[in-house]
């Protein structure tokens, strides 16, 4: 049996309830912090130990992230939590935060504790409306219990928590994005370095943190590091929820360790391929991430082995396609989502991905030319690392990953004018 | 000082120069759009991209600082930074009209210069460009917008932004979509919104009296300084004297801001930029008498004997208090020091003063601009033309003239009657025997006077001014003198030979050299060591002399 540390209480009645928390040894952890003489640094050294890598997308170490902060205490902290979860195929966070919302709160306040922050900011998607709902009330729980406010459990330390919601830009969960949004403005990245663990929310050092990845941070604390990094492969701590969407029999949230293979994923938990259809390809982190044939579907769904074969675990949103899908289609709205989300703010961005949908649109319109597949994989090698923030790569890897493993389907549409699969492409609206 | 290598070039910058600009000391450019060195950086448009060692990824030469052993390949050097330069202006150009033929920014346009540098590949775009709605539209008084022109640069919003501080400009909507618009339907209205077209790249920021009107290849510039207030804002004078038919006639047809650290960086004001019309407009053309109502035109050579003759027989009759004269700050220092080495040490005037009551409803902008509109101000008092040290003589003058005590008043372009009106200096002039008006436009005072005398503008002139922080910057003329107009010092060395005295100076230079030598603020300076960017005379100079 698998070990459910995130999802064990989701499925219990009234799990959003403090009580229901509590009675699962929740805030035990956020005790043991504030009042058994746990220094912020020691928080920092369990997490390094966990192994604990940001959800979110780039799966950078959290306890290093955090050990980033400047102890100078001239500047206040901000630890920010992002909840804006837009990237296609992802809807793991909106599951904690509806039904163990304060898994995520005691996991952020014992991060801020951490990083000497003293205001913590929820920046939750405009459209979890719901969600927003579920995790306020929550929160007014907390305050009621003194896990938040003034001088926590008499430790002397004090922290307070906005929710502040999101307006529908997918660019806002980009984090300097999300800092912009924050401060009032519109939401266009900044340019790297400086970092936010240093110059941050209102040029504040600032931590940003996943909802998943802050989640985890009670159980790392109550269980130990050690216990957590144990649970994955080396370097890649923990469970991970993994989002399964698609032609798959049982799409939906997964909690399984790291380095399980794709395959066990989709064929033993996910029920297999609908229809007792042939799988045909899988994008394994969020619709960034470039796409996987069917023949690589057994590698392991840890950080290191998905980079090795060119993709990335990214948000660990797992889309699966049959082979009724047609990959041009499927490609070109996946470039209407980044075209029509690109900030504008840098010109690689702002113009290729408009073009990029404008070509893709055309092949399906049976007015493709045969060198337009070429452009494609030119004008994405225009944007990848050319821009200032990784929307731009999110943008240019499908295309160069669809258009190179699936070319022959490419070309065919460009020839042909039409698509030789048996579903009839329309355009996409 | 980090020492870098950029293109097998070795060169040490200060900390914190970015590598466009220890690039540019190399003499090496590194293409780029939305950077600028007076805004923030945006690292937005991507054409700066260059490759530095041991970073895997091409990095932006705007945001990347110099570091110790950095060791930098420019498009010149790197095939891979060259290729994404080249990827990156053809994303630039995709949704950019190509009508450059009825653009007015062709000629001096970012876009088109590069891709002649670097682009000169062919078009790929096969599909319909992005259209943006607003087409010539006027954004304020001085500029129009043009939004498929524009590159999306940000340079203009981060301009109102941090600059003016007056954020009437942003960019709307999202991706290729985005424009540039004002905010909430405000109108680009401040003192400053000139330098939104000298900052913009591309065509979509045009100057509303400029575009049009003359091609920029047609135009040769010369360096000036802006004669509008004490600052003396650091200017190119853009003219065309060749083609004549062009904007009616017209020899000036822009000023554009000069890029002086000390003094105005790279901006003017809209008040001085848009001044110029006056260069070539209701100038005085020709030597004039009046007779009865109307002015009759007259000889420069009778013009000069007819002063001559009324100075010496006012002289001769009535002594130096029968004279006044009214300088101006808008003269130029040669000219100044000629005044009062004529009127004062030579011919013994006392009544003689540049100075005007101040104008209150004229202020300090905090910026540039200054209360004081005078180019030359503490350069007339260093000459030694405040006789009367702090009191302004002027409205003494005139109560003498207006008593019937002067029997001539030789008025320097001031116009007298915009200070103090009609009826009082009408009053005045028709009890001066002899009031004798020099300026370079007809105004109510000239009209008023019985001989008028056309002088040389500060775009013809050669020559310097002292602006309000004591720095002697220099004026060089763009073209000759209109008309029969001349330079003052040379209406005043022609009245000095005709008085008898030996005035005789090879040009400007001569006069100054015989001012640094004779007035100790002045001392030490010269035309060379002012060369481009001014002398400052020091703090504690200027104090001693103001406070003398
Ligand atoms: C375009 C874009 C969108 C992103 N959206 C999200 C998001 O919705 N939620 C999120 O947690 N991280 C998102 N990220 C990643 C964040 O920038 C950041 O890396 C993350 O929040 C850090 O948290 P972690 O270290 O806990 O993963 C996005 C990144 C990019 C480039
Ligand atoms: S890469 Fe795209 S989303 Fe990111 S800053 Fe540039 S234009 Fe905006
Ligand atoms: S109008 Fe000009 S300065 Fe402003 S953003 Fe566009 S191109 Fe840049
Ligand atoms: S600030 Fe003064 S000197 Fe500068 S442009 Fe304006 S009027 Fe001319």
């Amino acid at each position: 049996m698998l070990e459910r540390v995130l999802t064990k209480n989701w499925e219990k009645t009234n799990s959003h309830k403090i009580e229901t928390y509590m009675a699962g040894g929740g805030y035990e952890a956020l005790r043991q912090v504030l009042t058994g003489g746990f220094t912020p640094e020691q928080v920092i050294e369990e997490v390094k130990k966990s192994n604990l890598r940001g959800r979110g997308g780039a799966g950078f170490p959290t306890g290093v992230k955090w050990s980033f902060v400047p102890k100078d205490p001239s500047k206040p902290k901000y630890m920010v939590v992002n909840a804006d979860e837009s990237e296609p195929g992802t809807f793991k966070d909106r599951y904690i935060l509806e039904r163990d919302p304060h898994m995520l709160i005691e996991g952020l306040i014992i991060g801020s504790y951490a990083i000497g922050a003293k205001t913590c900011f929820i920046y939750v998607r405009g459209e979890y409306y719901h969600p927003a709902q579920v995790v306020e009330a929550a929160l007014a729980e907390a305050y009621r219990q003194g896990f938040l406010g003034n001088n926590l459990l008499g430790s002397g330390y004090s922290l307070e928590v906005f929710l502040i919601r999101g307006a529908g830009a997918y660019i806002c969960g980009e984090e300097t994005a999300l800092l912009e949004s924050l401060e009032g403005k519109k939401g266009w990245p900044r340019l790297k370095p400086p970092f936010p663990a240093v110059v941050g929310l209102y040029k504040c050092p600032t931590v940003i943190n996943n909802v998943e990845t802050l989640a985890n941070i009670p159980h790392i604390i109550r269980r130990g590091g050690q216990w957590y990094a144990g649970l994955g492969p080396p370097k890649n701590g923990g469970t991970r929820l993994f989002a399964l969407s698609g032609h798959v029999n049982r799409p939906g949230v997964y909690e399984l360790p790291l380095g399980i293979t794709l395959r066990e994923m989709i064929y033993d938990h996910a029920g297999g391929i609908r229809d007792g259809k042939v799988i045909k390809a899988v994008i394994p982190g969020g619709s960034s991430a470039p796409v996987l044939t069917a023949a690589e579907i057994d590698v392991k769904m840890d950080h290191e082995s998905v980079a090795a074969i060119g993709s990335m675990l990214g948000s660990g949103a797992v889309i699966i396609m049959d082979e009724t899908t047609c990959m041009v289609k499927a490609l070109a709205r996946i470039t209407k989502f980044y075209a029509h989300e690109s900030c504008g703010q840098c010109t690689p961005c702002r113009e290729g991905t408009g073009w990029m949908l404008k070509i893709l649109r055309r092949i399906l319109q049976g007015e493709g030319h045969a060198d337009d597949p070429d452009h494609l994989l030119a004008i994405q090698g225009n944007i990848q690392g050319m821009t200032i923030c990784p929307l731009g790569d999110a943008a240019a890897l499908p295309v160069q990953s669809f258009v190179t493993k699936f070319r022959q389907e490419f070309d065919y549409h460009c020839v042909h004018k039409r698509c030789d699969i048996e579903s009839a492409c329309a355009v996409p609206a | 000082m980090p020492k870098i290598t950029i293109d097998d070039k070795e060169i040490s910058v200060e900390g914190g120069t970015n590598i466009i600009a220890a690039a540019q000391r190399l003499g090496i450019e590194v293409p780029h759009y939305c950077y600028h060195p007076g805004l923030s950086v945006a690292g937005a448009c991507r054409m700066c991209l260059v490759e530095i060692e041991k970073m895997p990824k091409l990095q932006t030469g705007c945001s990347t600082l110099a570091t110790e052993g950095m060791v930098i390949k420019t498009i010149a050097h790197s095939a891979k930074a060259k290729a994404a330069v080249q990827g990156v202006l053809e994303l630039t150009l995709i949704n950019h009209p190509l009508d450059c033929p009825v653009c007015d920014q062709a000629g001096e346009c970012g876009l088109q210069d590069y891709y002649m540098k670097y682009g000169l590949y062919n078009s790929r775009m096969r599909d319909a460009k992005v259209k943006k709605e607003k087409k010539a539209s006027a954004l304020g008084p001085h500029v129009m917008l043009d939004q498929e022109r524009c590159i999306l640069c940000s340079r203009c919003v981060r301009f109102t932004h941090e600059i003016t501080k007056t954020n009437e400009i942003g960019i709307f909507n999202r991706g290729d979509h985005s424009y540039i618009d004002v905010v909430n339907g405000r109108s680009l209205e401040n003192n400053y919104s000139g330098n939104v077209v000298d900052i913009c790249p591309v065509g979509a920021l045009t100057d509303r009296d400029f575009r049009f009107q003359c091609r920029v290849w047609y135009l040769q510039e010369s360096d000036s300084i802006c004669p509008g207030c004490s600052t003396g804002c650091n200017i190119k004078i853009h003219f065309n004297v060749r083609r004549r038919h062009i904007a009616g006639g017209r020899r000036v047809q822009r000023l554009k801001p000069r890029f002086n650290e000390a003094v105005n960086q790279w901006w003017m004001c809209d008040e001085g930029r848009y001044a110029y019309p006056s260069i070539d407009e209701n100038r005085i053309t020709t030597p004039s008498a009046r007779l009865a109502a109307a002015h009759q035109r007259m000889d420069w050579r009778d013009a000069i004997d007819q002063m001559a003759l009324a100075l010496r027989e006012a002289l001769a009759a009535y002594g130096p208090e029968s004279v006044g004269v009214i300088a101006s700050p808008q003269l130029t220092n040669e000219d100044l020091y000629l005044i009062k080495k004529l009127f004062v040490d030579v011919l013994g005037i006392a009544a003689v003063d540049y100075r005007m009551p101040p104008n209150r409803s004229a202020k300090n902008d905090d910026f540039l601009l200054r209360a004081d509109r005078n180019p030359n101000t503490l350069g007339a008092h260093l000459i030694g033309l405040s006789p009367f040290g702090k009191e302004i003589s002027t409205p003494r003058i005139l109560e003498a003239a207006a008593g019937g005590r002067l029997q001539v008043l030789y008025v320097f372009s001031t116009d007298l009657v915009a200070v103090y009106g009609e009826a009082p200096i009408a009053n005045m002039a028709a009890h001066v025997p002899l009031m004798i008006y020099q300026g370079t436009n007809h105004n109510r005072t000239s009209t008023l006077a019985h001989l008028v005398l056309p002088a040389a503008i500060y775009a013809e002139k050669n020559g310097t001014f002292t602006n309000y922080a004591g720095r002697v910057q220099h004026l060089k003329p763009a073209f000759a003198p209109l008309a029969e107009a001349m330079p003052d010092w040379k209406i005043l060395c022609k009245l000095a030979q005709a008085l008898g005295h030996d005035f005789r100076y090879a040009d400007e230079e001569a006069i100054f050299e015989e001012l640094a030598n004779s007035q100790p603020a002045f001392a030490g300076i010269t035309y060379a060591g002012i060369g481009s960017h001014g002398w400052p005379i020091e703090k504690e100079r200027v104090l001693s002399f103001v406070t003398a």
